[in-house]
């Protein structure tokens, strides 16, 4: 391919990934899944070895040099964090992941703030992640959770049907909407702040929460412009170290909820008779936090907003415009989702012929191509697209044109191996 | 340990794979129909098991037919399975099951011959994610086994 990718100046960001240098099976690796976690740059690497090696001390308690330089680095990561989403940061809980984040919201909003006759509505796009929590708290607070089908033929195939959306909302009973910003396993950008002023015109009482997993790492975020009240996303998808993740939420509402886990850090005093909680964010902190995780992902937010977050996406949608035409030009290859790339992110689930994705993902990963093969922890969406998996391969800040080449060579292979 | 593709997807594997045997979705009469699914690859599949009681020997495997959705290991393993166990004393079929097992986990070749085609599916032991594959037919029939000896006709699993 002669064609360019000018939004970023990938090869000089291919040099800032060290594990980019390795080679698997022989090959160069081509790394396609990002979706399920990014590679880490060298100053993410960096920000955290430093940290250990210079300031690590337990955050909010000493009163020396180290304690100060520990908490000072924490507390900065959170307010970068809470500049490139658009929050306060005092509405920013450090989690282990957004899988936790959505447990905090599950236990410690849904199961108060609804009940009998309230709707929980939920989409058949989302993560597995934004499922079970409210379905676990579900039959003690009585709620019901109502569920937007996601279109499953015609030109929309694989966002969500909104006229089934309203339908629901009409009812005045929604009272809480919870939605992903971007599908992990199709891709599909949804109107976000649409649906959440929908919901809110048909009962002002509506908090609606967004999980930010996928569309975080990958486009521009402002939660004020996405009419969000909660806002969930786990930093190892954006470049950042696993073990940490984010709730961002309006203090005022997580001011009014109980803490999700007790220990030490999110109390105010404690006797053996009872406690007071500490202020939000801290409240829904307790115990240690992961320290070095959030210089980390404070560092994951420099690089990426030095980047800029527009050249993110504009990069995305660059490939998008070759991967797409490319992957259907292959013979027997269905692609999922929006064909559209202005209307969906660089996760791109396909099926090839009568191939299962775990016979493809394994002779792709022996041509050096790393792709995820299953049902991408989202089984309700992967049964809408008619199979029990889907091969997927996912884009990122690092990758390349030859990168998209190497995917379609691995298609051919892997059809020719099977053919043969 | 070094593994190529060839060791995985064997050309008898790839015939299997191809040209299934056994491979249905009905058989009548069955006297068990168990459903076992791998939920972390999607991975299904029926077995439907045909128990010969006639005469005075110990009961045997009569006929046995698999269907389901997944990878070619996993079907092509249910495949081989199918022509290793029919006619065998359902004894016999769960002792054969077992030696397919521990060749798997790299335990030992036991019972090579009677394994038939099976024996190709040593190489997948080198690849430990796919293992699982090579087994959910072995043990959708011991399963099948295991709920006719409880009286029972139905059973479904889902693996972990």
């Amino acid at each position: 391919m002669t064609a360019m990718l000018d939004a970023l100046d990938v090869e000089t960001v291919r040099k800032d990934f060290p594990i980019l240098e390795r080679r698997v099976h022989g090959r160069p690796l081509v790394y396609l899944d990002s979706a399920a976690t990014s590679q880490k740059p060298q100053a993410v690497l960096d920000a955290m070895d430093r940290y250990y090696e210079q300031s690590n001390a337990n955050v909010h308690r000493g009163v020396h040099a180290l304690a100060e330089e520990a908490t000072e680095a924490y507390e900065s990561a959170r307010g970068k964090v809470a500049r490139f989403v658009g929050a306060d940061p005092r509405g920013v809980v450090f989690t282990k992941n957004a899988t936790e984040a959505f447990n905090v919201l599950a236990y410690s909003l849904a199961a108060n703030r609804l009940g009998d006759g309230d709707i929980l509505l939920s989409t058949q796009m989302e993560h597995h992640a934004n499922l079970v929590p409210w379905q676990l708290v579900q039959p003690r607070a009585g709620f019901e959770i109502r569920y937007v089908p996601v279109m499953a033929s015609g030109p929309d195939a694989g966002t969500l049907d909104l006229a089934a959306f309203d339908e629901i909302v009409a009812t005045g009973r929604v009272k809480l909407l919870t939605v992903t910003a971007m599908s992990n396993v199709v891709g599909t950008i949804n109107p976000v702040a649409d649906l959440a002023a929908r919901v809110r015109a048909a009962n002002a009482e509506a908090v609606v929460v967004v999980d930010g997993a996928q569309s975080v790492p990958h486009m521009p975020t402002d939660m004020l412009a996405l009419e969000a009240d909660f806002l969930c996303f786990s930093a190892h998808k954006m470049l950042g170290p696993t073990g940490i993740g984010v709730l961002a939420g309006k203090p005022e509402l997580l001011d009014d909820m109980p803490p999700f886990l007790g220990g030490g850090e999110m109390i105010a005093n404690v006797t053996l008779e009872g406690t007071t909680f500490n202020e939000v964010p801290y409240k829904f902190e307790a115990g240690t936090p992961p320290i070095a995780e959030a210089v980390g992902l404070g560092a994951a937010v420099d690089y990426l907003s030095a980047l800029g977050m527009e050249s993110v996406r504009a990069h995305e949608v660059a490939l998008l415009e070759h991967v797409l035409p490319a992957l259907n030009a292959v013979e027997g290859v269905t692609v999922h989702g929006p064909t559209d790339p202005s209307r969906r992110g660089a996760a791109v689930s396909f099926g090839v012929g009568g191939l299962h994705p775990h016979d493809i993902g394994t002779i792709m990963d022996r041509e050096g191509v790393a792709v995820r093969a299953g049902h991408h922890c989202a089984k309700p969406l992967v049964r809408v697209l008619g199979s029990a998996a889907t091969t997927r391969a996912s884009f990122y800040v690092y990758n390349t044109l030859d990168e998209v080449q190497a995917l379609i060579d691995a298609i051919e292979t892997t059809k020719r191996f099977f053919a043969r | 340990m070094s593994s190529s593709l060839d060791d995985l997807y064997q050309e008898i594997i790839l015939d299997h794979y191809r040209k299934p045997r056994h491979r249905a979705a009905e058989l009548e009469p069955h006297d068990v129909h168990v459903h076992h699914a791998n939920p972390l690859c999607g991975d299904e599949l029926d077995l439907r098991l045909q128990v010969d009681s006639t005469g005075s020997s110990a009961p045997r495997v009569g006929a046995v037919v698999y269907d389901g959705d997944g990878c070619s290991i996993s079907m092509a393993s249910a495949s081989a399975m199918t022509e290793a166990v029919t006619g065998r004393e359902l004894a016999d079929a769960d002792d054969l099951g077992e030696a397919f097992r521990l060749m798997m986990h790299g335990e030992g070749l036991k019972r090579e011959d009677d394994l038939l085609d099976g024996v190709a599916f040593q190489g997948v032991a080198k690849f430990p994610v796919r293992v699982k594959c090579a087994l959910l037919g072995w043990m959708a029939l011991k399963d099948a086994i295991g709920t006719y000896r409880d009286g029972n006709q139905e059973h479904r699993v889902t693996h972990e």
